[in-house]
């Protein structure tokens, strides 16, 4: 018998303002998988993230979680449903009115009142597990570094330990040695942990190194997904002018 | 280049009245639904006394102040052109009535609702709206945390909560202002300035300054909440719904001030 997907999209369409940005995009996820994602600025990927999350409603097509239906759910049905997921945004989004400890625990706090030193012994396990100690537990968002604040939303991401972890660009901003720091702070977290991974990227160094397999995503389209270690002899005309950077080529 | 068709050419005048007339009423059904929206989920649990009570205090202990320095102020300078008007034809003795009177109806709400929506809703829609820029709001939702509950709904209650108690403490004040310059510069009996202030206050007055407070309160957090929230489009748009928060809780202050003295007096 065939296993379920972890996460199943088929046919999912999106428009907004007229401007498709999705086109009947079709994709699996395996359990266990790390998959990611490649594309220009404005193809898609993102707005992918946010479809499966529920933050954006698709105008047609599935989105099945663990063989669940997602499209339609109602909140009671996506809070159960959002249990299952992390996310580390590309600017990080950790609030930045509250201190480092609060933002590793808010998915478990979820902004209620809750013992601050039990709390703060899970927020500095979960920020050891990224490579901070708890000097920075008191900081706030603002007093860290690029690369510490994207640390800080990874161990966020992972406090509640979900299922499935999103990566929006996250080496997005950071210099090389920060932005493999982070690269092999997903591998681990993705072999360690056993999560199924999705990242949305731009660099290719990265996803040649934290997926398993890469898609690429033009015009709202999967035009070509298969095993990272041909990423660059996949004889597919879009991927190889994207990841070799040349202006010409089919993508204008 | 064709000539434009009479008819349409007549008709753009009001077509285009229409698209603002229609436009106007979309942004006020938006708003309603968001109000709507943050009431029905800010009944059900979980709910969140801590952002409660930190709300209260940013809205109204920080905000005494300046609150305190209008108040009085505008006391003394009410009780300075009544006395000033009134001696044209022997009716400085009204300073103390109408100085109770003008504070505790209409300048004591009205310009603690000016006061704070300038110092608040500025400052919500600032936050929520940078929140929304750098994807705060997406993550409280990734997160399991709904956000009208978590940021919304404590800023509504608070400000509902804290104005009415800003314009007891405005009132006060205005009054002692008008009460210092009548005594000290106007040469005014003390007691009798009392006096006459404790006749005419009113527990009906005070009853609609309560009224009125609450209503501007629910605006002012409405207006910083509402346009914090629709923000799109980086510093910029944080900026425009800055500048409209503060404009809509104007307006919204100034209408229902209105209205509500229309339906108490007209």
């Amino acid at each position: 018998m065939a296993t379920i997907p972890k996460i199943q999209l088929s046919d999912v369409t999106k428009q907004f303002a007229g401007n498709l940005v999705l086109d009947g995009l079709t994709l699996d996820v395996e359990r266990g998988e790390s998959l990611a994602i490649i594309g220009q600025s404005g193809s898609g990927k993102s707005v992918t993230l946010k479809c499966i999350l529920g933050l954006i409603t698709p105008d047609r097509g599935s989105i099945r979680v663990d063989g669940e239906e997602v499209v339609g759910l109602r909140s009671a049905g996506f809070d159960r449903m959002r249990a299952k997921f992390g996310m580390l945004f590309q600017g990080s989004a950790l609030f930045d009115s509250m201190p480092v400890w609060r933002n590793v625990t808010f998915g478990l706090t979820r902004g209620r009142q809750v013992s601050g030193s039990r709390m703060r012994a899970i927020a500095e396990e979960n920020l050891e597990r990224v490579g901070l100690d708890r000097r920075v537990l008191n900081l706030r968002p603002s007093e860290l570094s690029g690369g510490m604040q994207k640390r800080v939303a990874l161990a966020r991401a992972i406090a509640p330990r979900p299922e499935i972890i999103f990566f929006d660009e996250p080496t997005t901003g950071l210099d090389p040695i920060r932005a493999d720091v982070i690269n092999d702070l997903i591998v681990s977290l993705v072999e360690d942990l056993g999560v199924t991974a999705l990242t949305i990227t731009h660099d290719m160094a990265s996803a040649r190194k934290i997926a398993h397999r890469v898609a690429m995503l033009y015009q709202g389209k999967i035009v070509w997904i298969g095993p990272r270690d041909r990423l660059y002899d996949s004889g597919n005309p879009y991927v190889d002018q994207f990841v070799q950077g040349r202006a010409e080529g089919p993508i204008q | 280049m064709p000539a434009p068709k009479p008819a349409a050419a007549l008709l753009a005048p009001f077509a285009a009245i229409g698209r603002v007339v229609v436009a106007m009423f979309a942004g006020v059904g938006r708003i309603a639904i968001f109000a709507g929206r943050t009431i029905g989920r800010a009944v059900v649990p979980p709910y969140y006394p801590g952002r409660f009570l930190e709300q209260l205090a940013h809205i109204g202990w920080f905000s005494l102040p300046v609150v305190g320095l209008t108040a009085i102020f505008t006391g003394a300078a009410l009780a300075q052109q009544i006395y000033t008007a009134g001696s044209r034809f022997s009716a400085t003795s009204t300073v103390p009535a109408v100085v109770v009177i003008g504070m505790v109806r209409e300048l004591g709400p009205v310009l603690v609702g000016l006061m704070v929506a300038g110092r608040v809703s500025s400052a919500m829609a600032a936050e929520i709206g940078t929140m929304r820029v750098t994807e705060q709001l997406d993550a409280l939702a990734t997160l399991r945390t709904d956000s009208y509950r978590y940021l919304i709904a404590p800023r509504l209650l608070a400000a509902v909560v804290a104005l009415p108690l800003m314009v007891l403490a405005a009132n006060a004040i205005g009054i002692f202002g008008g009460w210092l310059l009548a005594v000290q510069k106007l040469h005014f009996n003390s007691a009798s300035y009392l006096a006459v202030t404790r006749k005419y206050m009113s527990s009906d007055d005070f009853e609609m300054a309560m009224v009125k407070a609450g209503v501007f309160g629910f605006f002012i957090a409405l207006m910083g909440c509402y346009h914090g929230y629709r923000t799109t489009g980086g510093a910029a748009g944080v900026g425009n719904a800055t500048r409209n928060a503060v404009v809509g809780a104007f307006v919204l202050i100034l209408a229902s001030n209105f209205l509500i003295t229309a339906m108490v007096f007209g």
